[in-house]
């Protein structure tokens, strides 16, 4: 019984020292930021350099947990929140203001949230690989009137935030019209997966033609698999604009660190680990000063977006159309 | 009265195990429930997904239960070079990670895979794996593995003497199967479709990914949105109740329909039951050749995809694999001893209750189950500290349904065949766990074990609720797809499938030589 004892001390005296040491920053994000190929390592290295503290990433569902937590939770700052999920994240009332200037950001949508600060944002989009599918549909209309062999895999919109992303993206684009349009991509629907992984690797084994994606997914096939096959059907119709957020909990013990942390989320510094670790687009940065392989993606030309309120008003019918036509 | 005293305290601890186990799974439930303040009404999909539920639950369990008794029998009365090797590779598919299981399957049944490969070159239709055939497909790849198992776990518990003296009375196979065989197989069957119907109702990222589409919904996943997207904690709770009343009303069909077979006790000869001639004989080499195919090609597939790359998975692959591999053991260890506890005390007392609640788990949503601990514990304990603990205690008593149903039948033969023998003996406490039931019951025990480390390493469910700092070598694996690691990833999945296997192997071979 000694053993595990002393053993059991050291470990926390150590940890306490440590503690005593340098001040924590605790940060809850998305599951694969804080992995190793996200940008959370250099997120961490990057934020330690100056603070004189110890960034400590928690990984996990973000959301369900603070708000399990409440007010008692450990986290200082949240870190990969969804555009479209913030209605119900900002009702908590446990969030502080970020504080930062957020009239010139580089969003093709006006953003004024003094809450959720963006950090990277992309587009929802259909990716193909042009060695399967020569003749890609041209438009949201063409991919409707596609024949139906066409097979395109898609996320579940109430299991995965880019399937919430695709029922916002129909609405914007066909509104009082969506029941239809998923009654004719119903067809061209290969299968529906739990996450957007699941899909992806689909896609990527040669099971579907097209598969639900952000416009930026081809950028990762150039850059590290020097792959040029991959692209993203651009629409006219427009595209759907996606962000990933950060805020600092208004329970925080470390508010300064908090405060600093969000102070450096918008710098060059910061900003330019986005591209490439995050395969997204930085939230704050010129565009001289994105990686080649940003810079020369295709744009869609129109950007689709919907308010936290619309979006968390419009859930429960859309996911109900979905739904409906996917049951016949 | 004595020895009505007597009674109880033995079977102390058999209750003490189930009392906790409804305790837990029941008091998490009412956890959730009570912190939503009452449960929600369902709506019309989430009613649409509990008929799914059920009826894709039920034709998973039929069509496993009934292609494993070729199997089964061929694999218990033929005796060939690298018997054992197969039978523990066959075990395979059960113990899978679900994301693995779903690549090997389209790898061979997908549009791309060598099945549709082959029907076009000759000129015939493709075969759809996404639909409900393809969940049907998955489930009885997932559950056949366990039916032979448990199928031949029965026809091992016929005494040889029995197959000898029906040979000599000049049975023919048809006599043979009257008189041993379908009695067998009366009493092992039901606990088998049950056991694959319970698997099938909380099935989930599999429904989803090979189903098509909203229409293969499960219960699961209902519960999973009213979480993550909806957090309606009501909802939630009154879903997993559903799940639970389900699984209820399934075991006591089951009750209702199980017969014990008594064939008395042998002196374990392993030469298995003389098998018959000519076309039987044919008939068996099919049956173990197309259940071999079927449940290994695709996992064979996997690997050869992903073999290539392992040697280049970062370090960080690898401390999650210690990570993993340390908390499955855990994870075994506590469940074999909660699982003998229980099967022992059920074996003695018969109580039904108590085979209900080493049931349960098996139909409890880990979602639930994780939320509900996460409500009971915050405030006494950080939940970062809370994570890892957490999830090998779930992942322990996730297992323990499959444990005992190896270890109940076990059991109860043996205190049927040397209960009196041990007694008159004298023989009780210690000495008789020693001398009696460890090495009577080390193969089911060793399987039970051996299953638990396995399904624990493979399981997501838990960890990503309650967040960590701590990864898991599963959640390595949707990192790398998360970050387009597509090659990385499957190379990573080949390395939690052989972990898994390993461990599976270890503990079962280990069960067997005791």
């Amino acid at each position: 019984m000694l053993k595990p004892t002393v053993l059991t001390l050291a470990l926390l005296t150590a940890t306490s020292a440590a503690a005593q040491e340098k001040p924590v920053l605790t940060v809850y994000a998305g599951d694969y930021i804080a992995s190793e190929w996200g940008p959370g390592p250099q997120i961490e290295e990057g934020f330690e350099s100056f603070c004189e503290c110890d960034l400590k990433f928690v990984t996990g569902d973000i959301l369900p947990r603070i708000l399990m937590e409440g007010e008692k939770t450990e986290a200082d700052i949240v870190f990969g929140l969804n555009t479209d999920v913030t209605a119900r994240a900002r009702a908590s009332g446990l969030f502080a203001p970020h504080g930062q200037d957020v009239s010139n950001l580089s969003l093709p949508v006006a953003w004024q949230d003094d809450i959720f600060l963006p950090y990277n944002w992309g587009e929802t989009a259909f990716i193909y690989d042009d060695t399967r599918l020569e003749n890609p549909p041209a438009s949201f209309e063409e991919l409707l009137a596609a024949p139906d062999d066409l097979k395109i895999v898609l996320q579940d919109p109430r299991s995965s935030i880019s399937g919430l992303a695709l029922l916002l993206w129909v609405k914007a684009i066909y509104g009082d019209d969506a029941a239809q349009a998923w009654e004719r991509l119903a067809p061209k629907v290969l299968t529906v997966t739990k996450g957007w992984s699941e899909s992806y690797g689909m896609f990527t084994e040669g099971e579907a033609d097209m598969v639900l994606s952000y416009t930026t997914s081809p950028a990762y096939h150039i850059a590290a698999e020097d792959d040029q096959s991959k692209h993203a059907a651009i629409f006219p119709e427009g595209h759907y604009f996606m962000a990933e957020l950060a805020a600092q909990l208004a329970s925080t013990d470390q508010p300064e660190l908090a405060q600093s942390f969000m102070d450096w989320i918008l710098t060059p510094d910061f900003q330019k680990t986005i591209p490439l670790a995050n395969w997204s687009l930085p939230a704050k940065l010129d565009q001289d000063a994105w990686p080649e392989v940003m810079r020369n993606l295709p744009r869609p030309e129109k950007t689709l977006f919907y308010s936290e309120d619309e979006a968390e008003e419009l859930r429960k019918p859309a996911l109900d159309e979905w739904l409906q036509a996917f049951s016949r | 009265m004595a020895a009505g005293i007597f009674a109880v305290r033995r079977d102390a601890g058999g209750i003490a195990v189930a009392s906790g186990l409804a305790a837990l799974i029941l008091g998490t439930l009412a956890a959730v429930a009570w912190q939503a303040r009452g449960l929600s009404a369902l709506q019309i999909w989430d009613w649409r997904a509990v008929w799914f539920t059920i009826w894709q639950a039920a034709l998973s369990a039929a069509l496993s239960a009934i292609l494993a008794v070729p199997v089964a029998r061929a694999l218990a009365r033929r005796r060939f070079p690298g018997r054992r090797a197969l039978v523990t590779l066959l075990g395979a598919p059960f113990i899978l990670p679900v994301i693995v299981a779903i690549m090997g399957l389209i790898a061979v049944f997908g549009r791309t895979g060598a099945i549709n490969e082959t029907l076009r070159a000759i000129g015939l239709g493709e075969f759809s794996v996404y639909g409900w055939q393809g969940v049907i497909l998955a489930h009885v790849f997932f559950n056949l593995p366990l039916s032979v198992r448990l199928i031949l776990q029965g026809w091992q518990s016929i005494p040889v003497e029995r197959f000898r003296l029906a040979e000599s009375l000049g049975f023919a196979p048809a006599d043979m199967s009257r008189h041993l065989e379908r009695p067998m197989l009366r009493a092992v069957l039901p606990g088998v479709c049950l056991a694959v119907f319970l698997v099938c109702l909380t099935s989930f990222t599999v429904a989803l990914a090979l189903g098509g589409g909203p229409s293969a919904t499960t219960v699961e996943l209902a519960i999973y949105q009213a979480f993550r997207f909806d957090f309606d904690l009501g909802r939630a709770a009154a879903l997993g109740l559903v799940q639970i009343a389900l699984s209820l009303a399934a075991l006591l069909m089951a009750r209702h329909i199980v017969a014990p077979a008594a064939f008395g006790a042998g002196l374990d000869l392993d030469r298995g039951p003389a098998a018959p001639r000519g076309f039987h004989r044919l008939a068996d080499a099919i049956a173990i050749t197309l259940a071999t195919l079927f449940l290994l090609w695709p996992i064979g597939a996997v690997a050869v995809q992903g073999l290539p790359r392992i040697p280049a998975l970062p370090a960080d692959v690898w401390a999650a694999a210690l990570r993993s591999i340390v908390m499955a053991l855990l994870s075994a260890l506590l469940a074999a001893g909660l699982c003998l506890t229980l099967a022992l005390t059920i074996a003695r007392s018969n109580k039904s209750w108590l085979e209900a609640a080493g049931m349960l788990p098996l139909v409890a949503s880990p979602l639930v189950l994780g939320t509900g601990l996460f409500i009971l514990l915050r405030g006494h304990l950080s939940t970062d500290d809370l994570a890892l603990p957490v999830t090998v205690l779930i992942n322990a008593v996730m297992a323990l349904p499959f444990g005992l149903r190896a270890l109940i039948p076990a059991a109860q033969t043996l205190r049927a065949d040397y209960g009196r023998l041990a007694e008159s003996l004298n023989m009780t406490g210690m000495a008789r766990l020693r001398l009696l039931t460890l090495p009577r019951l080390a193969a089911p025990l060793g399987f039970s074990s051996g299953l638990a480390a396995a399904l624990a390493m493979g399981d997501l469910g838990v960890i990503t609720l309650f967040a960590t700092d701590q990864p898991t070598l599963p959640l390595k694996l949707y990192q790398l797809m998360n970050s387009y690691r597509m090659a990385d990833a499957s190379a990573c999945a080949v390395l939690l499938m052989a972990i898994s296997f390993a461990l599976f192997w270890l503990f079962d071979r280990g069960g067997r030589l005791a």
